[in-house]
């Protein structure tokens, strides 16, 4: 019998031909990421477990993001905390202001295909998307792994999403795996593996499996999963000779006679702009259902849609237009990285010109701490993936998930817009 | 015997606990704002022993541990939910927070009603009706039984 994409990396990893859904095994793990918020948590338990040293420090890659620059005075006293552990148990993988943990993990090279990796953060299932297993955990298991560099799993059963075609050209990957959450519900993959599969993948940018694999955790899911290609490849900075000669890497796929929970199946042709009303990600609508509603503000950046594409995308519908009036249009994009390369192609001009504030890379107002937070019956668009209650100010904001271009074109008018 | 705090479907990890109180620096600061946005009141009406039911996916979201943390630091004896979201579910076992599967409890109680939880037995008893819970994979109930998970590594 066959099987699915996690039980290959799972497998490897514990060193075994196979495991089976519902096993519990110890994994060794590959890589760690620890951000902001919770490292002095971290550090407290680590120190209270008794540990006197990190099992691999360089496994360890602690990431400044969420407090990134400053907002409040309780901010930096969590990157001394950071700077002083890490001097101290000898972390080099730090990262001050280079971006948000999950576009560094990929972008950096620090995880890479059929990688186990797990981060203090939900939205760690992000490198799915080069076909690595990763996920969130909490601050106490964070610290175990530190100590020992092991963590028991339950191996995941996994649902299949066969998508085949091209989509239409207004349709963006985001509106894929809103549409997906939409049908599963919030917790429809509860503990379970996604694992995507179809031409209509095949043909995604790296940028755009990333949208999805951030997302997968909205309903519930352990991980996300895209087989690497070339163009995986190409991204981890692995030579073609070499991901060709990885059997392991090239038989990283689903095999065809592999048992699933379940299969969705859909055609790339009947997708259509959609976004996530509040307050429940998986409350999904048509964009033309909605459309016409007046907002105060749209956001365009984060782990889900700050990279390149999502800019250059939104720079195409802005260029020569201008953001409405009264609509406070930011942007933040994912990284330094994607900063410096969207500075040179002339993405940043163009959206400065159209009316855009440009923040530099962060989680800020994403998860509702700083850089343009809301009150009280105000409406945002936002690319991000989030519009629990409360996330980006006040309980009474209401926000609707949607696109970079539905994004876009909805600053254009300042009302929620259908993109061409 | 404790008392209820009934909630629904999908609670997420910030309406257990808001983004901004994060960064307090002890949990038991954090506790007073617990389910501030659905309830105000909770922290202030919660008493050691009681209990939180819910329905779908209780904890989805964040991968914050401060969720669980708070409910124990307020004397929460356990969470009785028709299902967990996975981290907030790893989270309380490896704090010591009892987060047990109860498929039929919820459509039988309201907030103020008293109820019997039964670790051992792995049943919970409200208004004279026995209702019987998932019991947990011997790995994780051996981690609950010592306490969480800084007891059970034993370094």
């Amino acid at each position: 019998m066959g099987q699915t994409l996690i039980e290959k990396i799972i497998a490897r990893n514990i060193g075994r031909e196979k495991v089976t859904p519902g096993e519990i095994v110890t994994v060794n793990v590959d890589r760690v990421m620890v951000h902001d918020i919770f490292i002095p948590f971290v550090a407290d338990k680590f120190e209270e477990m008794g540990f006197s040293k990190i099992w691999d420090p360089d496994k360890m890659v602690l990431i400044y993001d969420h407090l990134v620059p400053a907002s409040q005075l309780d901010d930096a006293r969590h990157f001394a905390t950071g700077d002083a552990f890490a001097a101290k148990y000898g972390v080099r993988n730090v990262h001050r202001s280079d971006g948000i943990c999950h576009q560094l993990m990929t972008e950096a090279g620090y995880v890479k295909p059929g990688d186990i990796a797990f981060g203090t953060d939900s939205h760690t299932v992000t490198y799915g998307c080069v076909g690595a297993f990763s996920t969130g955990i909490g601050y106490t298991e964070m610290a175990g792994i530190l100590g020992t560099g092991k963590l028991w799993i339950r191996v995941p059963e996994t649902i299949k999403v066969q998508v085949d075609g091209t989509l239409p050209p207004n349709v963006t990957s985001k509106d894929v795996i809103l549409q997906i959450l939409g049908d599963l519900r919030a917790d429809g993959a509860t503990y379970k593996s996604l694992e995507f599969a179809g031409s209509t993948f095949d043909a995604m940018t790296v940028a755009s499996r990333m949208t999805m694999a951030n997302m997968t955790v909205e309903c519930g899911a352990k991980c996300g999963l895209f087989s690497p290609d070339e163009k995986t490849a190409e991204y981890c900075g692995i030579a073609p000779a070499d991901f060709k000669n990885d059997t392991f890497l090239q038989n990283l796929k689903g095999d065809p006679d592999a048992v699933y929970d379940r299969v969705l199946t859909y055609r790339a042709e009947d997708f259509v702009p959609v976004a996530a009303c509040p307050s429940q990600v998986d409350n999904i609508h048509p964009v033309s259902e909605i459309a016409g509603k007046a907002v105060d503000q749209v956001f365009l950046g984060s782990c889900t849609n700050g990279r390149l594409e999502d800019l250059a995308a939104a720079a195409e519908i802005l260029k020569g237009r201008k953001v409405a009036p009264f609509v406070k249009f930011i942007v933040t994009p994912a990284s330094r990285k994607i900063y410096r390369e969207a500075l040179e192609a002339g993405i940043l001009e163009t959206l400065a010109e159209a009316g855009a504030m440009i923040t530099h890379p962060g989680c800020g107002l994403c998860c509702g701490r700083a850089g343009g937070i809301l009150t009280d019956n105000e409406v945002v668009v936002a690319t991000n993936n989030r519009n629990f209650l409360g996330r980006m100010g006040t309980s009474k904001v209401q926000i609707y998930l949607a696109s970079p271009k539905t994004a876009a074109w909805t600053a254009v008018e300042g009302k929620i817009t259908v993109p061409v | 015997m404790g008392k209820v705090f009934r909630f629904d479907n999908d609670v997420d990890t910030d309406q257990i606990i808001a983004s901004q109180y994060l960064l307090f620096p002890s949990v038991e600061e954090m506790a007073p704002h617990t389910f501030e946005s659905l309830d105000a009141d909770f922290a202030k009406n919660v008493r050691p022993g009681d209990f939180v039911v819910a329905a779908e996916n209780f904890g989805c979201g964040s991968s914050r541990e401060q969720a669980p943390s708070v409910l124990k630091a307020l004397g929460v004896k356990a969470v009785l939910a028709k299902s967990f979201a996975r981290i907030f579910y790893r989270n309380c076992i490896n704090i010591g927070l009892p987060a047990i599967v109860c498929k039929d409890l919820y459509e039988h109680v309201h907030t103020g009603d008293d109820i019997e939880l039964s670790m051992i037995e792995g049943t919970v008893t409200a208004g004279g009706q026995t209702f019987a819970c998932t019991k947990l994979p011997a790995h994780l109930q051996g981690i609950l039984d010592q306490g969480g998970l800084i007891a059970s590594l034993d370094v």
